[in-house]
């Protein structure tokens, strides 16, 4: 029985990485389309999203049987349920993607505006903080995923920085206010998927030490 | 009301082969204690430890220092029969007097003890059948209905009232379940929850899952160790013994 069980968390195991291969993945192309203006990449983000939401149906059900069926326990259990709530956080990750990909079919359809914020740049530190997450996962490293913790500072201060210019830019010149709001809330979602990434290092944290680390701190079971 | 258990040094033999190794534990007053591990692995023997039945099977001994409330189980002086008032006991499978009807099934252990008070026995029976969840179904059938007569998850119950009528301060259970369907295991989950308001209650168990459900604390017995002791949800979400978690998630055992 255990064999069954054991093959049942490899199952799920490589369904949640696969996920990530596609979260990653919307993040690559939404970044690409930044870089290329290119409508062709928020397309495939846009289509891809459905991957990633049956992707996530299908993680709930496997999760859901093993509970059921194998009612597992310590470790196990710690998998199951960081497992489930990392598979949230990547559909999260999928919906930030398409946010993202919808603002930039709005800034392309407009004449390039030059602003002072390095979208690629972060969005190069989220998809580290992402594949870092999901390595973590992979290996059961609460290390790398501690790694990962100390990295969401720097992508909030360039979020941070980019609001502060883009606004000044939008009174100084507001003929570029649409564009400049776009590319605001594209830094924010891309804020946003590294506090994903920022969640699934602490569920492998948990997972692996069995430690609650979210909200500052490690808090160990009494 | 339920009495704590104190056990230190505690150390058992068939024989010359030792199945317990230096037990400490303490059991807490009015809390259900559960003791797990794979088959062998002296749990059973430990709560047989408590009430002085090891020492029943011949060749059997134990020493070490169990105190329950007051009393030392093994002080000199301290009579078996009396040690075995206060800390009554349920087997894995039900084992009521046959012959006996479903009252006298009840009041056995108190006409062991002398009791001889009629109206007061009427009053014990009832009382320890209620106790027991089962009085409701056979308060009709006392007296013309046999012990044997009943369902296992019936007779199960009825062995625990008879426990209770003597007044333990402890109770010891033994798989009380295992030979039961899921909803006659319900109704003792539940009459076990319900009973430690007013009693110690120690559980060995198989069945992990039903440890999770009863019990506050847990009990991991190896090969004659305790080897993690904690609370029941911190056994089995994040136990801290390697040796633990491997069996809890049916690595080995």
């Amino acid at each position: 029985m255990r064999s069954r069980f054991q093959q049942g968390l490899d199952e799920l195991k490589e369904k949640l990485l696969r996920m990530g291969g596609l979260a990653e993945q919307a993040i690559d192309r939404a970044t690409e389309a930044y870089r290329t203006r290119d409508a062709k990449f928020c397309q495939m983000v846009l289509t891809g999203e459905n991957d990633i939401n049956q992707a996530e149906r299908d993680i709930d059900e496997l999760a859901l049987d093993l509970l059921a069926m194998q009612q597992p326990m310590a470790v196990d259990l710690r998998f199951i349920l960081a497992v489930v709530k990392i598979n949230a956080d990547l559909e999260r990750v999928g919906d930030q993607a398409v946010n993202i990909a919808q603002r930039l079919l709005d800034l392309i359809s407009e004449p390039e505006v030059q602003l002072p914020v390095d979208i690629p740049r972060m969005a190069g530190s989220v998809t580290t903080m992402v594949q870092r997450a999901l390595e973590s996962f992979l290996d059961g490293k609460a290390e790398i995923a501690e790694a990962v913790l100390q990295m969401d500072n720097t992508v909030d201060r360039m979020k941070d920085e980019a609001f502060v210019v883009l606004v000044q830019r939008m009174v100084s010149e507001p003929s570029t206010a649409r564009a400049a709001l776009n590319v605001l809330l594209i830094s924010r979602a891309l804020e946003r998927i590294a506090d994903h990434a920022t969640n699934i290092a602490e569920d492998v944290i948990f997972w692996v030490r069995g430690a609650d680390v979210r909200h500052g701190g490690a808090h160990y079971r009494s | 009301m339920g009495v704590g258990i104190e056990v230190r040094g505690l150390n058992a033999w068939y024989g010359k082969n030792q199945a317990l190794k230096s037990i400490d534990m303490t059991v807490a007053a009015n809390h259900v204690t559960a003791v797990i591990g794979p088959s062998g692995c002296g749990k059973s023997t430990y709560v047989r430890c408590l009430n002085r039945m090891h020492e029943t099977i011949p060749g059997a001994r134990a020493e070490g220092l169990v105190k329950v409330g007051e009393m030392e189980v093994y002080g000199d002086g301290t009579d078996p029969v009396e040690i075995r008032r206060r800390i009554g006991m349920v087997f894995q499978k039900p084992n009521p007097f046959p012959t006996m009807s479903i009252y006298d099934n009840v009041a056995a252990g108190l006409r062991l003890n002398g009791f001889r008070n009629r109206k007061q026995m009427d009053e014990l029976v009832e009382r320890s059948l209620k106790l027991a969840a089962l009085w409701d179904e056979v308060k009709d059938t006392l007296h013309k209905q046999s012990g044997a007569s009943l369902s296992g998850g019936q007779q199960q119950r009825l062995c625990i009232a008879r426990s209770l009528a003597v007044e333990p301060e402890v109770l010891l259970m033994d798989e009380p379940a295992s030979a039961l369907d899921p909803i006659s295991t319900s109704k003792i989950e539940e009459l076990i929850f319900q009973l430690k308001q007013h009693y110690t209650v120690v559980i060995v168990t198989h069945n992990m899952q039903q440890a999770a459900r009863v019990a506050e604390f847990t009990g991991f017995f190896l090969m004659g160790s305790l080897i993690e002791y904690d609370k029941t949800e911190k056994i089995f979400t994040t136990p801290t013994d390697k040796r633990t978690e491997d069996y809890i998630t049916g690595r080995f055992g």
